[in-house]
């Protein structure tokens, strides 16, 4: 006989893998995230305060604050924060997700992901690229010359062109990254050719001149990460269609600000659990080590908790280098969320694997179990604001997280 | 403290120092622990050692071996506890920095393919899998089996310490479903031609076993074997299942199966003396199975006569069980129970003598490592030699106040619960019976010293090149105090055993020692000793019967057979070994032995 607990948890997966997010637009935060307002910054992970906050968040903060043209410099920047003039909330309670800093300001720019299955939409901001970006709260000069340059000459083009296509199905684009190499989170070489390829010809017709149309086409095509944004923003849509279901035990969040890791239960509703951040495991960029990196920060982990990135890492294995891994060690991260997960996803299957679906669905109770918590593929920031990624590897939230959560559960619940 | 292990003269620089190290939520298996706790009492400057987990039990056990320090007592069951006593603290600190290294010289062979963490996912990976050995703490063990059984699998429970209550709902839960408990404490059997646990090398053949006994069901495949037989399937029950308790569910289920089973012949049913009604009823099942059934109920021979059908003997012995069993294949007629008493007659197969007799005034000293074997030697040995003392409990028998000293005649388990707590079994770990073979050997009052060596997978590797010198020192000492001090062992082993059966008896021989590879004509040749009977004719046993095809003449590997293995890692090397298909479950306890979240967890289920 199937427990209450265990019907629970397949209504929550069955929906999170039945989900089909396609993007449908790109426009304005304010005029599209609900419950944004001129005065809010949204961050990656569970709420934080200005005091809390690490350097590449708050560089990323003070950065959106310059790019609003609302502080002249960062002193002026922080005031308004500090004095409340500014308020800060989590992308996730405004149906949206940001990489690493994740800031997203009023005037920026977003992709409109639909979940054309049951009706809820989330949002992500505009990748920026490699190198010094806002994400990793870098604020200059040229972080702010290209975010204008984004946000003015590429953004309407690329809305247009999105617009035109009549959208893009980002649960198709991953199926298919996924028997190309890609994993969805930390590699999305592939799926960031195929967005690149959908949305050409469209681009190409919708750009007022060819200079554009190639610039723009060059930014998509050249940014390995292009889609992650659209893909995490996928993610959400899946994750949040499984968010809410009655005892249920099912993690349908997983978010880091840089200095907590928070995770949300379906069951347990807008409540978030936290723990202090690890520190990730991995190789750093010349020049840099451990000493130098920032903890895990991001809300791209939102990719693991749809049964990508991490969990799919066996369809990846040129990025287990990033581990100094094995191709069998890839196979194995994919084959240990197995024990972890409550299903095997519908439509993202692994190659590798006979074509058996990634592990989806993190049980809370599984985890508490067996002790083996999630993996996480990771970009790693530097500690100091403005100096950008200096590494990636591998990442896992604190057990006591889980623990804590499962006895919450079952209080709750009067188990 | 107890200095009884203080540096007798030969400390180093230094003074002696106790180290501890404790590492939370580590969880090995027992044998790992205990292989590495010999290896860091072998390391320079190690006085001794103790790895073990966490426990009450096992923290009182170093208690007493004055190595629970302060900061110890606070260890929590899921905690891996690492101490030493060394010469000076250097040497304790060098020993616990190569606690690493030594953990992980022990996995040469493990590749890097993935181990699975839950019973779930070992079945994803190996579906065709039947059977689900289990050999955790037992506290765990039933949970596990109830998966095991859940997902469909017949189970092998090796782990001890399971309450009579989850022994029983487990094989009504088993027999519901068609599936078969083998245990728990089973320590061997032998499916589709692949031994579980420990068990001997035999070639495959018609006759099919159901043993409540360990040592039982291996002296009796390893004499079919020597015989020429064969073995079909061999279950094992568990010591408990044929107690009023459990009603020998397994029994009746394996005998079910033996019955149906168009590649069984004839039967044999093996156990220590069941619970009469108990006995009853199997035997009536017997009775329906239009097979010929061997029972040896150690001990239950001939009172009920009358009532036994036509197609079931009784055997006196384990070995005479074999003997019945074989003779019965071949449509020879047999003996049966006779009124003789078991050692008044020669076996068929083997010369009996032994040893230049007349001990007046000395004493036998048995140290077995086989529960069932001692058994049967108190058994068999209670009307030759008068007051028997054993830790074994034997209606009418006397028991020894404290096993770690023998009394009179003694016939010792070293497998008994009192040797075992907190150690290997002496089947893996012939330490505990080399000190007491010493002990016994410099004790004026033995007369002969009676090993059993048990060969096999599972077992130590090789058993003799340990006994051996132990033996030739102790009868050395003996010598010298002016006395002979014979040994007798009995080998139980095939020539498909890993050890390999002539080495292990030419080792033996080698250090003195009279070897039989019978285990009653190791009694008869000891009870004729003490008897004046010895005519100290040389030793010429432990052959192969002439035309007994070797072991690997058709081949005891079987492509087929798929288990997985919760527990001791040896488990799954050895079906490896064997040629099975075997899944590694890397085990833990749920919650990482946090009692409060597994109770949570159970009621979230």
């Amino acid at each position: 006989m199937e427990s209450i607990i265990d019907s629970a948890n397949a209504t929550a997966v069955e929906r999170m893998t039945e989900a089909r997010p396609v993007l449908t637009g790109l426009g304005k935060a304010l005029d599209l995230i609900p419950g944004m307002h001129e005065n809010l910054l949204l961050h990656a992970g569970p709420p934080i305060a200005w005091e809390q906050a690490s350097g590449p968040l708050r560089g990323a903060l003070i950065g959106a604050l310059l790019f609003e043209r609302r502080a002249r410099d960062e002193g002026e920047a922080e005031r308004l924060i500090v004095s409340g003039k500014i308020q800060l909330a989590p992308c996730h309670h405004h149906s949206a997700v940001g990489p690493m800093a994740g800031v997203i300001s009023p005037s920026m720019a977003v992709y409109v992901v639909e979940n054309k299955t049951h009706g809820n939409r989330a949002f992500s901001n505009l990748n920026e690229g490699y190198g010094k970006v806002l994400r990793y709260g870098a604020y200059s000069r040229d972080v702010q010359n290209k975010l204008h340059w984004m946000h003015e000459a590429m953004a309407p083009v690329l809305g247009a062109a999105i617009r035109a296509c009549a959208g893009v199905d980002i649960r198709a684009l991953l199926a298919e990254a996924l028997h190309m190499g890609d994993e969805g989170h930390n590699r999305n070489k592939a799926g960031s050719l195929l967005f690149t390829r959908q949305l050409a010809p469209y681009i190409a017709r919708f750009a007022p001149d060819p200079l554009t149309a190639g610039a723009v086409i060059e930014e998509l095509g050249e940014n390995a990460l292009s889609v992650l944004n659209p893909v995490m923003a996928a993610c959400k849509a899946m994750a949040d269609a499984g968010h809410g279901v009655e005892n249920s035990t099912i993690v349908t969040t997983m978010a880091r600000n840089g200095t907590e890791f928070g995770i949300r239960v379906s069951g347990l509703g807008e409540r978030w659990f936290t723990s202090p951040c690890p520190q990730p495991v991995g190789l750093y960029f010349p020049g840099f080590s451990a000493e130098d990196g920032n903890p895990d920060i991001g809300d791209s982990t939102i990719t693991e908790t749809a049964g990508l990135g991490a969990f799919a890492m066996a369809a990846a294995p040129a990025i287990v280098t990033f581990v100094s891994g094995t191709p069998q060690d890839a196979l194995n991260a994919t084959l240990e969320m197995y024990e972890i997960t409550a299903a095997e996803h519908s439509a993202f299957t692994i190659p590798q694997l006979d074509f058996r679906g990634t592990p989806v669905g993190i049980d809370l109770r599984a985890v508490v179990e067996t002790g083996i918590t999630p993996r996480v593929n990771t970009g790693i920031a530097h500690r100091e604001a403005g100096v950008g990624q200096i590494g990636a590897g591998l990442v896992r939230p604190p057990l006591a997280l889980f623990n804590e959560a499962l006895v919450t559960f079952a209080e709750n619940y009067g188990f | 403290m107890d200095d009884s292990s203080a540096p007798d003269g030969k400390a180093g620089a230094g003074t002696p120092a106790t180290l501890a190290e404790l590492r939370a939520g580590s969880y090995y298996d027992s044998v790992v622990l205990m292989l590495l706790q010999r290896a860091l009492a072998e390391l320079p400057g190690i006085l001794d050692a103790g790895v073990v987990m966490g426990t009450p039990a096992n923290k009182k056990l170093l208690a007493q071996s004055a190595l629970l320090t302060e900061d110890l007592q606070t260890a929590a069951p899921e905690d891996l506890i690492l101490v030493v006593k060394a010469e000076s603290e250097t040497a304790g600190r060098a020993a616990l920095a190569r606690v690493d290294e030594l953990l992980a010289a022990r996995r040469p062979q493990q590749t890097d393919a993935y181990r699975p963490k839950s019973l779930a996912s070992a079945t994803r990976m190996l579906p065709e899998a039947e059977w689900v050995l289990i050999s955790i703490p037992g506290r765990y063990a039933a949970a596990v089996a109830r998966d095991a059984l859940n997902l469909g699998k017949n189970v092998f429970l090796y782990s001890d310490n399971v309450t009579l209550e989850d022994e029983i709902s487990l094989k009504e839960t088993a027999a519901g479903k068609g599936l078969l408990v083998m245990g728990p404490d089973c320590g061997t059997a032998r499916i589709d031609g692949v031994g579980l646990g420990f068990a001997n090398r035999v070639r495959r053949g018609g006759i099919g076993i159901v043993a409540a006994s360990g040592t039982g069901l291996q002296a009796i495949m390893v004499g079919i074997h020597r015989l020429g037989g064969g073995v079909s399937q061999a279950f094992g029950t568990g010591g408990r299942d044929l107690s009023d308790g459990v009603q020998a569910i397994s029994a009746k289920q394996a005998l079910g199966r033996l019955k149906d089973d168009p590649q069984t012949e004839v039967i044999v049913i093996v156990s220590k003396p069941p619970a009469t009604s108990v006995a009853q009823e199997l035997m009536s099942q017997a009775a329906s199975c239009n097979k010929p059934v061997v029972l040896d109920f150690i001990g239950y021979c001939s009172t009920q006569e009358e009532d036994v059908a036509a197609n079931i003997q009784f055997a006196r012995t384990l070995d005479e069980a074999a003997e019945l069993a074989v003779s019965l294949t071949k449509s020879a007629d047999s003996t049966g129970c006779t009124e003789q008493h078991p050692l008044s007659s020669q076996s068929t197969t083997e010369a009996p003598q032994v040893v230049p007799s007349h001990l007046p005034h000395s004493f036998l000293r048995a140290l077995y490592s086989g529960g069932t074997l001692a058994y049967e030697a108190l058994y068999l040995l209670q009307d030759s030699l008068p007051s028997l003392h054993s830790n074994v409990p034997l209606p009418g028998g006397r028991r020894l106040d404290n096993p770690h000293r023998s009394r009179g005649h003694t016939v010792v388990d070293l497998g008994g619960d009192a040797f075992t707590v907190g150690r290997l079994h002496p089947m893996l770990d012939n330490e505990l019976r080399v000190r007491r073979l010493l002990q016994e050997a410099q004790d004026a009052e033995t007369g002969l010293i009676l090993l059993d060596v048990v060969l096999g997978d599972g077992a130590h590797e090789d058993p003799a090149s340990e006994l051996a010198p132990a033996i030739e020192e102790g009868t050395a000492a003996a010598a010298r105090d002016g006395r002979t001090l014979p040994v007798v062992a009995v080998v139980i082993g095939t020539d498909g055993d890993p050890q390999g059966l002539d080495r292990q008896i030419e080792r033996l021989k080698g250090a003195g020692a009279y070897v039989f590879t019978r285990h009653d004509d190791a009694l008869r040749a000891v009870a004729g000793a003490f008897a004046g009977a010895g005519d100290g004719r040389s030793f010429r046993s432990s052959k192969q019967e002439p035309g007994a095809p070797q072991a690997s003449e058709d081949g005891h590997v079987s492509s087929t057979f798929a288990a997985i293995n919760v527990g001791l890692e040896s488990f799954t090397d050895s079906l490896r070994d064997q040629g099975a298909e075997v899944v590694h479950v890397d085990w833990r306890p749920p919650a990482g032995g946090d009692e409060r979240l597994a109770n949570l967890l159970t009621r979230l289920r």
